[in-house]
């Protein structure tokens, strides 16, 4: 098969996963107890205002019609209307998207050089004592729930020393330092789990290509260390490494859900529970879309990446 | 105590393990020291889960004194060694009970993901064709979503309760499973001993769970301790979220969720079920590590 054709697949495929989720969310959201006419309305419904609200609301439509012109509509920029506060569901998202790209890329700018920069370190210096404390305390790090790290942040920093406010106010008006500042716990939560995934993850690739059998010609050939680092060991190892970051950044983006609820950092995460609480269709929709198709992007980009650094993976078995 | 640790990371793949294999896996973990606090960790929830009702100082579901700081002294006797929450209840009581919770939904859930993966894998590697494209498409798919944000559709979608979280979990972890099977089954289908069956007319389902399955036992015990470790962050997560087993039996992540908005002024009461889960994860990721260790070592 050619290049093309098999980035071409690879891609038709994430599209048709992203079309499917949607036709699964609209299908399960119907399927929920009760109605939103019904909830809106509360103790004044009776059957006659329940109609007028499905009526207005266009909740009277079978399913699958709901669902084409949902996704009709959100192809042209229309997300829809949403059914509690009745703004359009683009407007309220578009703040709130800017908030979590704003914590995702602080969180990767600083979580990424560093966790390269570990993972690297341990894995040159395999079975020194800096590769078992670093890989011992990434350990531990993967296996605390992101909630647990943000709560002992919160308790340390923000209750007892008080030097970072714990609740993460953003607003627009705030300039890029306030932003930052009041943001710097749930960075920093991210930026914690995000290496220790990474730095795992690095240390594994670099450890595993060390160890094949150019890398040793290298070392018998009496090559200098640092020749055998630079000029055979890190060319090999960029493909490893992308896809490595790729990962982690869709990683980054279902740990940020979490995040949010812990400083209650008005994202889209934070958006997307509460409503799923308050069954706000719409805009479940629209942030599962897009964190689904953020989430899926990334994969597929971190396996088109990885079919052209590696001509090995255009034949598969 | 170390029998019961393992009994539960090996009931997913062998549920006919002998006593002296387990001895045997006792003896070989004392070799591997991270091994060794994993399986501690691990037993010390087992243990606290089987005695809840003898060491559990007052009843979970009872509301007591409400704000209690750690050790602070219940005026009806008695001490309240963790504290209490926002409505009175003893915190080491629910942390005691919440462990029975967590042990009971984490290792029903991976057993079942086990027994779909498993059977889903031993087909698609075993017959290939057009069955294994479908299975591996659709695991695809699914694998291809974040966990997280599936969770939430399937628990917000069919409510939360213990049946519907096990049912999630199954269905997120399933097809990851059914990966590693397959690759492991695509390795074994070309063995003799599979082709000597295979000429001896035995079944196609006797060749797959008896002569493949065994021989692919290890690495899924190590992927099943694992998992186990994400299962309980998830559902930890689920109930920090607030999705997860409805109030008012304890449950660890709910906990966290019911007293999140007081951790500023009370931080002992999320603080100490997140130590909770955390240390019962750590449990089961070094376990997990050193039985890696020791597979490698054969």
């Amino acid at each position: 098969m050619g290049l093309t054709r098999l980035i071409v697949n690879r891609f038709l495929f994430g599209l048709i996963t992203l079309l499917a989720i949607t036709l699964l969310i609209s299908l399960a959201l119907e399927a929920l107890p009760g109605d939103f006419a019904e909830q809106r309305l509360g103790q004044s419904a009776t059957p006659e205002t329940i109609a007028a609200i499905r009526e207005q609301l266009g909740l009277n439509k079978p399913v699958l019609v709901r669902y084409a012109e949902w996704l009709g509509n959100f192809l042209q920029g229309d997300m829809g209307i949403s059914l509690s506060n009745s703004r359009p569901v683009a407007e309220l998202l578009a703040t709130r998207l800017g908030n979590t790209l704003f914590l995702a890329v602080a969180s990767a700018i600083v979580a990424v050089p560093l966790a390269l920069f570990l993972g690297i370190v341990a894995a040159l210096y395999r079975e020194s004592l800096l590769d078992k404390m670093i890989s011992t305390i990434t350990l531990a790090a993967i296996s605390l729930p992101e909630f647990f790290i943000g709560y002992m942040l919160v308790a340390l920093l923000a209750v007892n020393w008080q030097l970072f406010p714990a609740i993460s106010s953003i607003s627009d008006s705030m300039s890029l330092g306030e932003k930052i500042y009041a943001s710097l716990l749930p960075i920093a939560t991210l930026t914690f789990v995000i290496v220790a995934h990474m730095m795992r993850m690095t240390r594994a690739a670099i450890i595993n290509l060390l160890q094949s059998p150019f890398i040793e010609m290298a070392t018998l050939k009496g090559l200098k260390r640092s020749r055998i680092i630079v000029r055979h060991a890190l060319p090999n190892a960029l493909s490893p490494i992308i896809n490595v970051i790729v990962l982690n950044l869709a990683y980054l983006v279902v740990g940020v859900v979490v995040v949010e609820v812990v400083f209650i950092y008005p994202g889209l995460g934070l958006l997307m529970i509460d409503s799923v609480t308050s069954r706000d269709l719409p805009i479940v929709q629209a942030c599962i879309l897009i964190f689904g198709a953020t989430y899926i992007t990334l994969n597929m980009l971190a396996d088109i990446l990885a079919i052209i650094c590696n001509p090995r993976m255009r034949h598969p078995r | 105590m170390s029998e019961a640790t393992l009994n539960t990371a090996t009931e997913a793949k062998n549920p006919v393990s002998g006593l002296r294999r387990i001895i045997m896996m006792i003896g070989l973990m004392r070799e591997s020291p991270a091994g060794m606090v994993g399986a501690f960790l691990v037993s010390f929830w087992v243990l606290v889960a089987i005695f809840a009702p003898l060491i559990s100082p007052f009843e979970p579901n009872a509301t007591l004194v409400p704000f209690m700081k750690p050790g602070a002294v219940n005026p009806d006797g008695g001490t309240f060694w963790l504290g209490t929450d926002h409505i009175g209840r003893d915190i080491l009581s629910r942390i005691i009970w919440g462990s029975r919770t967590v042990l009971f939904y984490a290792p029903l859930a991976t057993f079942c993901a086990y027994v779909l993966g498993i059977v889903m894998g031993l087909v698609a590697g075993y017959y290939r064709g057009w069955i294994d494209d479908v299975l591996s498409r659709i695991g695809d798919m699914i694998l291809s979503f974040p966990v997280l944000v599936l969770y939430i559709i399937i628990i917000s979608t069919v409510g939360a309760s213990g049946l519907n979280i096990v049912i999630a979990i199954v269905f997120a972890s399933g097809p990851g499973i059914m990966r590693i099977v397959r690759g492991l089954v695509l390795d074994l289908r070309n063995r003799d001993y599979v082709a000597a069956a295979q000429t001896r007319g035995e079944s196609a389902w006797r060749i797959m769970l008896v002569e493949i399955l065994p021989n692919a036992r290890g690495p899924l015990i190590v992927d099943a301790c694992l998992r186990m470790g994400y299962v309980i962050i998830n559902i930890g997560v689920l109930g920090f979220l607030g999705l997860g087993l409805p109030p008012p039996d304890p449950d660890w992540g709910g906990m966290i969720n019911e007293t999140r908005q007081m951790a500023l002024i009370f931080p002992h009461m999320t603080v100490i079920p997140c130590i909770a889960i955390s240390t019962l994860i750590l449990g089961f990721n070094l376990l997990a590590d050193g039985m890696r260790d020791i597979s490698l070592r054969d």
